[in-house]
Parts: structure tokens; C-alpha cells; sequence
């Protein structure tokens, strides 16, 4: 009988999603034109494609900055627990840094940092 | 907090520091003039050097890090598997990335983290630390099967892997905290001590979290359904990229598995009827659509989705015995798929080739050693006797019989004998096909024999002496027992 | 390692690897000196391996060598080890025997040929692989022989590549092996499953308390074992790949499709008689399959007009012989007739090998004739080799044919249905081996005049190995005359006794009391009615050859039945392989391709402009990856949920 239930569950998702679908393709008018067609841009006339490269900087420095920011969320619970742990604690979180930092050597010297 | 149980000893980390200081001596020489050079040699250092502590820390069964990382006999033998699909894998790359004029000091760091990631993997008993790993594992391979920047088929290949490579972690880590919600621990130690009062309390948040993680890491071993990306990023990617996948993140995708489920999960009966579809399924797909492929990577990413069937056929029967044999088959593996790769990868460095079975024609008598060698591969990745493979399969199939599992094991036997035909199709291109234009001299350096050396001695090894390796395989599991 | 039999083995393995590794560096001559010379010195090895095995009391002939062990996994130990007894001995000195004069024939044979050095390695690959598979002490050795022998075999039959249908030909072999090797595998999964062990030995011992007699087990296991043989030794329904296997050169066919290899699945049935035994309903089978495929091979070895093709018929009928045997227990008869095939088959095809040689590779037999004058030694040798086949009484085919049609009479199993196919296939077999000496050496000389003026007979290197096999074939019979002729006993079976006595045991079987006089009425009644067919052989195909188109042109149907080989390969084709290759071509095209990107498509249809989207997004195959993703996750996590909330609960 469980089962019962959950094979009617089932069935009447898969009518309610099915049907709604099937009504409007049914139902709804369809008769597409040039300007319909078009992107809606905020009402705007489109211009040129919509499928516009954007420089790659964005992204490097986006990903840099995220990458200090996550390091500067994560010393917060650090701080916290510092006291307990003591030197161990102040020396790992040396390593973390300094791989996050050898990350910005590599990305100064590779120029990203240089907006072209 | 207890500090005593911490047991912070960076000597347990050996191998994972040197591949991680090597990496970023790579990365950091990479960047000025004179250090472009150091790349191959590093990193080969680093993986010798790791490989070194790992074999010396064999047999220790030591926890630290607050039960955060296990170094015990299961992690030792992964991290043997992984370390020497690098080295190999390595060997032969240098060779491949000049011809195709990419190589870069990063792909060897890339690679060095990558391993760093498997090693992390297969180092613990945590799930968050397994993800962990997971990731750093698998944000370098993404790169990686991408990094013929100029090639559109190699970048399909990374952004292919890495959007379904992410909708794969989401699943794998939603399942974690599933899992989490339903014992209050990622410990599995904790969570197989316990497992019973958690089934009770939480029946169906603990299913569904070990179906999740199940999913997760279906998807990096090639399981099906889960394996529809690997032709296309096999075919895409680097050839000695697409090597190091058909090895490394497939080994580690199973030795998360087997803690999983053969450990944490090990009271959960249930499973082994999802693990029996998936492992028809994978060996049944894999071998079949392996059948009629033109382009030999092609074929070899649907064989590799077939050879984790295999596995996934030991996993499901479970226990000492059959875990063991998984373990050996995928040693055997790494050696036999890593030289089929090898010698593709060697004829790949000419200019022009795709990897279709129509460039292979003529080979035999142009390169016999190399045809031969071919041979060999191709006869353990079908499972003839006494190659690796053979054995592989024998205790897989054998251990199914003796768990119960005979259907499987017929279904089993039945389509690895359909895989006999599309691996003997290569060797019927190089020895037996009339080549309509001469075959194109490929050019040999001492890497390359070297990989071909170890691969070989490997395949060949494992399968006239299964002995001793055997031995290996049934104490690393028991390492963990 | 305290014994020879290591080194049986090895000393062919020394020469494919001199012979491969130095290939083209070598003189012709050296590759077939150190080609033949090594199975020569594992032929006298094997000699004195005999010896030494007749110097041990009848009951304890056995000798072991364990190697190295294998594999030991909890409860699971296999050896590298050989195993010498009786009927290990008798095989590896027919094995080395036959295949050293073979080889020293190929050097004549192979003379001209480009690849000599790759023949002589293979073919010393196979003798590598044959002397496992005979001298292994356990099953697994045994299957590692077994698919080195098929191995070899697929690339001795390819040898000619330059010629597709070879290529085909070795594929075809190949797939129909590998259909045998998993009843093979599995069955020995089965016996391990049950017994425990691998061992021969240990296997026949706890055989009787490990399976109930008659049980479903281990007619399964026996079965299984059985689809093996009948995969390696070409009986019915895989019988199909050893006619096209005489694509390889005639040396091979001669040694692997004849006298070696194809008696694999014999010698296997021999050394797990004391389990076949337990299962009566595989010995029916057994001996029912190999009943009618004799029968069946016969009748189309009728209308061949391939000298080499009527002699791959032929062999495939003559296994058939030694199954019917093995079905009936009359392992010993079986083995014997293995033997004396394997002499006269051999020298047949040596022998036609010799013909075709000399006519330069013209096989059809209807441009033969008369070459009796050309080439008299081959023509004498085969002319004996056609008499032992055809069971002329007094040499080596008639003792052991003999012995099998009166098993399949006389023994517990046996019924006089068997001995009345084996009868009818006697009498075919004398037509169509006459029919082929009279086609080839007598009558009409039907050659064109260009082949005329090369006609040779072949170089001593190639005519003394028919000597010495015409000999054997006379000879070879001797050691095994029945106890009726002379009141001896037949030392063979003698010989033997000792291998099959677990299976006699299990059998309780008594010494049949048939009347000496039945014995004596129905090998006349065989003998007559052969030399009947040798009549007719002699007035179709020598007198009066119009009869034969006349025959043809009065039952049209009846000879294209058989001519075409009742279309078996055409049925398999349509039935099995197209299939396979078309549900293979399914799953692929239909379902991977146009199914789920049609339920992405037909979906993005009914929710309109999105698959607009889709498209522009040039991401159609990536979201059907996920899409197919997604319904896994589904699919398990829903299974997963059910079996959890039936824990629950």
C-alpha cells in the first residue's frame, strides 16, 4: 500500500508537470515574429549579439581576490582557536599563507596583474 | 580541545610535502627565464621522492591530525598506484608536449598536485578530508584535459570534464552532509561503530546521503550512467592526459569507494544490489559500445569504463577476499592501460594522427618490438592468460562465484569475452592488415623505452608471479579491518 | 625442478625467442635448424620422460614437477607443475613427434616464403603453448595452454595476411575459441566452487564426494567443460571456424588443425573422465554430439572440392569419433584413435601440402590428376594414410576405429544407434578419401599446361617426414590390437588403465560379456560395406565419371545442400553475428545518439524557444550527458530511499 502511494505521487507529478506543458502547447497562440523573436534587453533595441566576450582580466582578478578573501574568512575562526593551540597553530596557518602567496608570485609574474 | 590526540607529525605527510614543494618549485621556477627547463626533472623527482616515503612507510599504521589523515597499508598501495601512473605517465608526456610545441612547465606541477590530491584522498578516514582531496585531485585534471590550448577538441574536453566533473562534487558533497545529518560525524570509523543507531534513527537521510556519495564517485570512476563524458574527454584530451585519467582519478575514485563502503558502510547490506546494477550496467555498456569505435582513444575510454565494471564487480560481492582481488586487478591496470596509452601516445607524436585504427596498420613490420609490446597490452586488457589481466579477472570473477554472486560473474566472463574482439582488432591492424602507404617512423628517446620497460615487466610480472601481489593486495585491505 | 619435463616445455619457448627476437637477421637455413632443432630435443627429452615413467610400477606412474607456486589466496593455491603420466606421456610424445617431423617439413614447405622466421617462431610458440596445455597438472596451467594454443593458431591462420579472407578466417577461429573458452572458464569456476582445489589430481580424488552423481551441478560443470571441447576441437554447433582455418599453410593445418591442437578438447575430456563420468547426461550429449558430428561432417566432406577443405571436413568428423568414444567411457579408444589420427591426418596433409607444392597452389581438385606419375612418394604415402583412415584391416585406423565402433556398441553406454552412425560414417569417410586419391592422382591430367611443366614431387626435406609418418601410420596401430585377435591384452588400453581407473571406479563398470563372435560379425560387416564404398568411389570417380553429374543432376537439391556446407555459416550469420552487430550498432546509434539526444530534442520541442537555446549554446550532447546523469541520480537515489524506508520501517 506504501508503495501505492508513492507510484500515485509519482503519477501525478509527472500529470500536473505534463499536462501544464501540454495545455500551453496547446492552448497558447503561437505566431512568432522578427521582433518577438528578439532578446528582451530591459526594452531596449539589441545591439549586436548577445553572445559578447568578456575580457578574461575579469575573471583572473576576480579569482585572485576571491582567493584572499576565503584566506581572510578563514583566519577569523583561526583567531578563535589560536590560543589553544599555540605555536602549531601559528605555523600552519604560515604554510596556508605562504602557498597563497607563492599563488600571487606566480600570477604577478605571469602578467595578470597587468591589465592589458 | 584535546591536544594529545592530535599527533601533528609532518613526517606522516612526507610523500603529499615533497609532491606539494616540487609542484610549486615548478610553478615558481616556470615563471623565470631559466627555470622553464626543470619541469620534467622536478617533477619526476617529486613523484620518486614520494614514492620513496611511501614504500618506506609501508606497513606503519599511523593516524594524526587530530584522526584527520591514516597512513596504513590500503593508503600505501593507493598512493604506490597513483605515484607510478604518474612516473609513467610523465615519462611519457615530455616527448608528446614538445612535438605538439605545449610544453610547459605547469602541466608537470599539475600533474604532481593532481597525485597530491588521490594521495589525500586514499590517506583518510574523514569524508570532508576525502572531498577534500577529491577536489585537489580533480580542479588540476580539469586544467589538464584542457591543456592543448589550441586544440578546440582538448578544450571541449576540459570544460566537458569540469561542468559535470562540478555537478558530480555538488552530488558527492550534498551526500556528505546528508550523511552528516544523520550521525552528526564524517568519521567513518565513527560512523561503522555506529552505523546501526543511525540506521534507526535516520533511515532514509543515510540512504540517500550513501547513494549521493555512491554517485559522486561513480562519476570519476566511469560508471555507468555516469561515464557519458569520458569518450569525448578521453578523445579530446592530451594523450598522455587522457593516460593519466584512464589510471589515476579512476584508482582514486575506488579507493574512496572501498573505505566507504567496504569500512564505514560496510553494515549496509542494502547497497550491494545498486553496486550489482551499476557494475552490469558498466561492464555490459562499457564493452559494448568499446565494439565498433573508430578512434582507438575512443575505444579505450569505453574499455576503461568497462575495466571499472570489473571492479565495481568486486566491490559489490564486498569482503577480505574480493576487495583484494580489486585492489590487485587495479594494480595490474595501471600497468597494462598506462602501456597501451604509452605506445598511443608514442605514435601520437607524429604529426597528423587522430588515433585511428587505420594508422596502425603496418606497424608490426616497421616497429615489431612495439607491435609486439602493443600486443601484449592489448591481450592483458582482454584478460589472456598470463598477462596481469588474466589474473585480474580470474580472482574478480572467481571471488563473485565464491560470494554467491554468480549471475554477475557469468555476465561478467560473458562480456569480457566480447571485449576480445575490439582489442583484437588492434592487434589485427598492426600485424594483419595490409598497410596501403608505409607506416610512419616514430621516434624512440630513452623515456619512452623506459615507461614501455616498466609497463611491460608490470604486466607480465603481476601475471606469471600473482603470488607475492596478491599477498600485497589482502594486506592492505586488512589494514583497514 | 628435479625432472626433464620443465625443460620439454621450455626448449620450444628458447626457440620462439631466438627466432622472434632475431627475426630477418637470421639465414633461412638457421631459423629452420633452431626451429626444428628445439622440438627435437624436446622430442628425445619426451623419450626419455617415457622411459623413466615405464620404469615405475604400473600404479604409480606418475610424475610431478612443481615449478613455483602460482597463486595461493586463502583456500585458492595453484602451481606452476606438470604433471607425466600415461596419458600426459603419450600425448607429448605425439605432440613432440609429430610436430618435429612437421617442422622439418615446413623448412621445405615455407622455403620461399617471406616470413620464415615469424612461421617458425609461432609455430614453435605452439609447441611452447601445447606441451602446457598437455603437461599442466591443473586446470588453470591447462587454460593458459589452451588460449596460448588458440592464440597461436589465430596468428598461424593469418599468417597469410596479405589474403583477406585469412584475416576472416583467423577472426572466425578466434570468436568461436573464445564462445569455448567460457564454458571452459566457468566450468572451471564450478569444479573450483565444489572441490577446492584445481589440482588433476586433487579433483578426481574428491571428485566422487565433492558431486552427487547425476547431479545438476556437475552436469553443469561437465557441460560446460564440454562447450569448451567442442569450441577447441570443432565439434557441432562450433565446429564452423576449422574448415576456414585452412587458410593458414598446409604445415599448420597439418599440425594444429589435425594432429595437435584440435585434439585439445579429447584430451581434456580424458583428464577429467573421472568428472564427466559422474554425469551421465553430459556423456549422452557427448557422445550424441560426437555421433553427429561425424555424421554430419562426413556427408559434407562429400562434395568438396577442396583437397584441403575435404580434409578439414574430415578431421572435424574424426574428432567427432573420438568424442563418440569419450561419450561412451571408452576413454582409452579415444586417445588411441587421438594417435593414430594424428599420424595419418598429419601425413595427409602433409601430403596434400606436398600436391599443392607441386602444383603451385592450385587446391582444387578438379584441376588435378594423374599426378601419381609426377609425384610418386606423396602419391604411395597418401595412398597409405587413405587406407589407415579408411580402416583397411591390419594397419593403425582400423584397430582404433575398430575399437570405437564396438564401444559405442558394446559398452554401458554405448547403443547400437551409435555404432550404426559410426558404421555409415566409416563407409563415407572410404568414398570421399578415394574420391580424393583418384581425383588427385589417378585419371585425366586436368591441369593447365604451365602448372604441367613445374609439376615436381617435393624435396627430400619434405618427403622423408611422409615416409616416416606413412610408417607410423602402418605401425602406429600395433600397440594397440584389440585383446580378440591375438588373446593379448591390448596394451594400450593397458597402458592406460591406470589414468581412467577413478573413472572405471565410478562407473562400477564390468568387463561387457558380449560374444567374441558379434565382435567378429560386426567389423565384417564394416569392412564389406567400405570396401562397397571403395567400389564406388572407384566407379564414379575413376570409371565412369559422368555418373557422378548425372548423380548431381538427379538430386540437385541433395548436392547443394552439401556442397554448400548446409549453409551453417550463412545461418550463424544471420542468426548470431548480424545481431550482435546490430544491437551493438543499436545501443550506440539509437540509443546513445538518437534516443537520448531525441528525448532532449523531443523534450526541448514541446517546452519550444529552450531548445533554441540549447543549440545556439552549441551544448546539445553536454546536457544529454547530464540529462542521463540526472536520471541515474534519480534512478539510485530513489532505490536507495525505497531500501532505506523499508529499514525504517
Amino acid at each position: 500500500m506504501d508503495y501505492f502511494f508513492v507510484a500515485l505521487f509519482v503519477g501525478m507529478a509527472f500529470a500536473l508537470v505534463g499536462g501544464g506543458l501540454a495545455i500551453s502547447y496547446l492552448v497558447a497562440p503561437n505566431r512568432p515574429n522578427k521582433v518577438k523573436s528578439q532578446p528582451y534587453e530591459c526594452g531596449e533595441h539589441t545591439v549586436g549579439p548577445s553572445w559578447v566576450h568578456f575580457n578574461v582580466g575579469y575573471y583572473l582578478f576576480a579569482l585572485l581576490f576571491l582567493v584572499f578573501d576565503v584566506e581572510a574568512a578563514f583566519l577569523y575562526p583561526w583567531a578563535l582557536v589560536f590560543r589553544e593551540f599555540g605555536l602549531i597553530a601559528l605555523f600552519e596557518v604560515g604554510i596556508f599563507i605562504v602557498i597563497l602567496l607563492f599563488a600571487l608570485v606566480y600570477a604577478w609574474k605571469k602578467g595578470v596583474l597587468e591589465w592589458v | 580541545m584535546n591536544l594529545s590526540g592530535a599527533n601533528i607529525d609532518f613526517t606522516l605527510l612526507l610523500p603529499e610535502i615533497s609532491l606539494a614543494i616540487c609542484g610549486f618549485a615548478i610553478l615558481l621556477l616556470g615563471v623565470t627565464k631559466r627555470g622553464k627547463d626543470f619541469g620534467f626533472g622536478l617533477g619526476l623527482f617529486g613523484l620518486i621522492a614520494a614514492l620513496a616515503f611511501t614504500v618506506q612507510q609501508w606497513g606503519t599504521l599511523e593516524t594524526g591530525f587530530f584522526g584527520m589523515v591514516t597512513k596504513d597499508g590500503f593508503s600505501s598501495l593507493y598512493n604506490i598506484i597513483f605515484l607510478l601512473a604518474g612516473i609513467i605517465s610523465l615519462l611519457i608526456a615530455q616527448t608528446y608536449l614538445r612535438a605538439k610545441k605545449i610544453d610547459k612547465p605547469e602541466y608537470y606541477a599539475l600533474v604532481l598536485f593532481s597525485i597530491l590530491g588521490m594521495m589525500v584522498m586514499a590517506s583518510s578516514y574523514d569524508l570532508i578530508i576525502i572531498f577534500i582531496g577529491l577536489e585537489i585531485m580533480s580542479i588540476p585534471l580539469y586544467v589538464l584535459a584542457g591543456f592543448h590550448r589550441f586544440n578546440p577538441k582538448s578544450n571541449e574536453a576540459g570544460i566537458k570534464y569540469f561542468i559535470i566533473g562540478a555537478f558530480a562534487s555538488g552530488f558527492l558533497l550534498y551526500g556528505i552532509a546528508l550523511v552528516y545529518g544523520a550521525g552528526a560525524t564524517t568519521d567513518l570509523r565513527l560512523i561503522a561503530a555506529n552505523y546501526h543507531s543511525m540506521a534507526q534513527q535516520a533511515p532514509l537521510l543515510l540512504y540517500a546521503g550513501v547513494a549521493l556519495i555512491l554517485i559522486g564517485f561513480g562519476f570519476k570512476v566511469g560508471a555507468v550512467p555516469f561515464h557519458m563524458w569520458a569518450p569525448d574527454v578521453y578523445q579530446g584530451a592530451p594523450t598522455p592526459v587522457t593516460a593519466f585519467f584512464s589510471v589515476g582519478p579512476k584508482a582514486a575514485g575506488f579507493a574512496a569507494l572501498m573505505r566507504i563502503l567496504d569500512f564505514g558502510f560496510d553494515s549496509m547490506d542494502e547497497i550491494q544490489s545498486v553496486l550489482w546494477i551499476l557494475a552490469v550496467l558498466t561492464m555490459a555498456v562499457g564493452n559494448i559500445l568499446a565494439l565498433f569505435q573508430d578512434n582507438i582513444k575512443r575505444m579505450l575510454a569505453y574499455s576503461s569504463i568497462a575495466h571499472a565494471g570489473y571492479i565495481l564487480v568486486a566491490l559489490t560481492v564486498g569482503g577480505e577476499g574480493a576487495v583484494a582481488s580489486g585492489l590487485y586487478y587495479l594494480l595490474g591496470y595501471t600497468f597494462f592501460n598506462l602501456g597501451a596509452f604509452a605506445i598511443l601516445t608514442i605514435l601520437d607524436t607524429r604529426d597528423g594522427t587522430d588515433s585511428r585504427f587505420s594508422e596502425l596498420t603496418g606497424m608490426a613490420s616497421r616497429h615489431p618490438f612495439l607491435a609486439t609490446l602493443l600486443a601484449i597490452f592489448m591481450f592483458s586488457l582482454a584478460g589472456f592468460p598470463p598477462t596481469a589481466g588474466f589474473f585480474g579477472k580470474l580472482y574478480i570473477f572467481s571471488g563473485a562465484v565464491e560470494g554467491g554472486f554468480i549471475w554477475l560473474a557469468i555476465i561478467g566472463v560473458m562480456t569480457s569475452f566480447v571485449s576480445v574482439y575490439y582489442y583484437l582488432r588492434v592487434v589485427v591492424a598492426c600485424f594483419f592488415t595490409k598497410a596501403d602507404h608505409p607506416f610512419q617512423q616514430v621516434a624512440m628517446n630513452p623515456y619512452l623505452a623506459l615507461a614501455l620497460i616498466i609497463t611491460a615487466v608490470g604486466a607480465l610480472g603481476l601475471g606469471l608471479f600473482p603470488s607475492s601481489w596478491i599477498d600485497l593486495s589482502r594486506q592492505a585491505f586488512a589494514s583497514f579491518l | 625442478m628435479n625432472t626433464v619435463l620443465p625443460l620439454i616445455v621450455l626448449f620450444p619457448l628458447v626457440g620462439f625467442l631466438i627466432n622472434f627476437l632475431l627475426a630477418g637477421k637470421l639465414s633461412r637455413k638457421l631459423v629452420g635448424i633452431i626451429g626444428s632443432g628445439t622440438v627435437l630435443i624436446s622430442f628425445l627429452l619426451s623419450i626419455k620422460a617415457f622411459l623413466d615413467l615405464t620404469a615405475l610400477p604400473a600404479d604409480a606412474r606418475i610424475i610431478s614437477d612443481t615449478l613455483y607456486n602460482w597463486m595461493a589466496v586463502e583456500g585458492f593455491s595453484v602451481d606452476v607443475s606438470f604433471l607425466l603420466d600415461p596419458l600426459s606421456a603419450i600425448m607429448i610424445l605425439v605432440v613432440t613427434g609429430v610436430g618435429f617431423l612437421i617442422h622439418v617439413y615446413s623448412i621445405g614447405y615455407m622455403a620461399h616464403d617471406e616470413g620464415v622466421g615469424r612461421f617458425f617462431a609461432y609455430l614453435n610458440l605452439f609447441m611452447f603453448s601445447m606441451l602446457t596445455l598437455v603437461l599442466a597438472s591443473n586446470f588453470l596451467l591447462m587454460f593458459v595452454g589452451w588460449e596460448g594454443v588458440g592464440l597461436c593458431s589465430y596468428l598461424l591462420i593469418g599468417f597469410w595476411f596479405e589474403r583477406d579472407s585469412a584475416t576472416e578466417a583467423g577472426k572466425k577461429a578466434f570468436v568461436v575459441n573464445r564462445i569455448g573458452d567460457f564454458g571452459f572458464l566457468l566450468g572451471m569456476f564450478i569444479i573450483f566452487w565444489n572441490v577446492g582445489s584445481l589440482d588433476f589430481q586433487t579433483v578426481t580424488a574428491l571428485a566422487p564426494s565433492a558431486f552427487a552423481i547425476g547431479g545438476t551441478v556437475i552436469t553443469a560443470a561437465t557441460l560446460l567443460l564440454f562447450l569448451g571441447a567442442t569450441g577447441k576441437s570443432a565439434q557441432i554447433p562450433l565446429y564452423v571456424w576449422l574448415p576456414d582455418a585452412m587458410e593458414g599453410p598446409t604445415p599448420v593445418s597439418a599440425l594444429i588443425h589435425a594432429a595437435t591442437m584440435v585434439t585439445a578438447g579429447v584430451y581434456m575430456l580424458a583428464r577429467s573422465s573421472a568428472l564427466f563420468v559422474m554425469a551421465p547426461t553430459t556423456m549422452m550429449v557427448v557422445a550424441v554430439i560426437g555421433a553427429a558430428t561425424a555424421l554430419f561432417a562426413a556427408t559434407i566432406a562429400l562434395f568438396q572440392n577442396d583437397i584441403k577443405r575435404v580434409l578439414a571436413y574430415s578431421t572435424v568428423s574424426q574428432l567427432g569419433y573420438m568424442f563418440m568414444a569419450c561419450g561412451v567411457a571408452a576413454f582409452g579408444a579415444g586417445v588411441f584413435h587421438l594417435m593414430t589420427h594424428a599420424f595419418f591426418k598429419a601425413l595427409l596433409f602433409l601430403g596434400a601440402g606436398s600436391v599443392i607444392h607441386g602444383m603451385s597452389d592450385e587446391q582444387d581438385m578438379r584441376k588435378m590428376g594423374g599426378l601419381k606419375k609426377y609425384m610418386p612418394v606423396t602419391f604411395i604415402t597418401m595412398l597409405i594414410a587413405t587406407l589407415a583412415i579408411s580402416g583397411l584391416p591390419g594397419i593403425s585406423g582400423f584397430f582404433s576405429k575398430d575399437e570405437i565402433l564396438w564401444q559405442a556398441f558394446s559398452s554401458d553406454l554405448g547403443h547400437p544407434a551409435l555404432w550404426f552412425i559410426g558404421m555409415i560414417t566409416a563407409l563415407l569417410t572410404t568414398f570421399y578419401m578415394f574420391r580424393l586419391i583418384f581425383m588427385t592422382f589417378f585419371g585425366k591430367e586436368r591441369m593447365d599446361e604451365k602448372t604441367k611443366s613445374h609439376l615436381h614431387e617435393s624435396p627430400k626435406v619434405m618427403t622423408i617426414p611422409l615416409i616416416v609418418l606413412a610408417i607410423l601410420s602402418i605401425a602406429g596401430g600395433w600397440i594397440g590390437i584389440p585383446k580378440l585377435f591375438f588373446g593379448a591384452t591390448n596394451f594400450f588400453e593397458h597402458w592406460l588403465e591406470p589414468v581412467f581407473a577413478p573413472a572405471q571406479r565410478i562407473l562400477h563398470s564390468s568387463e561387457a560379456h558380449h560374444a567374441a563372435s558379434t565382435e567378429w560379425g560386426l567389423m565384417a560387416i564394416t569392412v564389406t560395406l567400405s570396401l562397397g564404398a571403395f567400389a564406388l568411389a572407384l566407379r564414379f570417380y575413376l570409371k565412369k565419371p559422368e555418373t557422378v553429374t548425372r548423380l548431381r543432376e538427379s538430386f540437385p537439391g541433395v548436392h547443394r545442400l552439401l556442397y554448400g556446407k548446409y549453409f551453417i555459416d550463412e545461418i550463424y550469420d544471420r542468426l548470431i553475428i548480424r545481431p550482435l552487430h546490430f544491437f551493438s550498432i543499436f545501443l550506440w546509434k539509437i540509443v546513445d545518439v538518437l534516443l537520448i539526444d531525441g528525448l532532449i530534442n523531443g523534450g526541448a520541442f514541446l517546452v519550444g524557444g529552450v531548445s533554441r537555446v540549447m543549440r545556439y549554446a552549441q551544448s546539445g550532447r553536454l546536457t544529454s550527458y547530464v540529462t542521463v546523469f540526472t536520471v541515474g541520480v534519480a534512478l539510485i537515489t530513489g532505490v536507495m530511499l525505497l531500501l532505506g524506508y523499508s529499514i525504517g520501517n
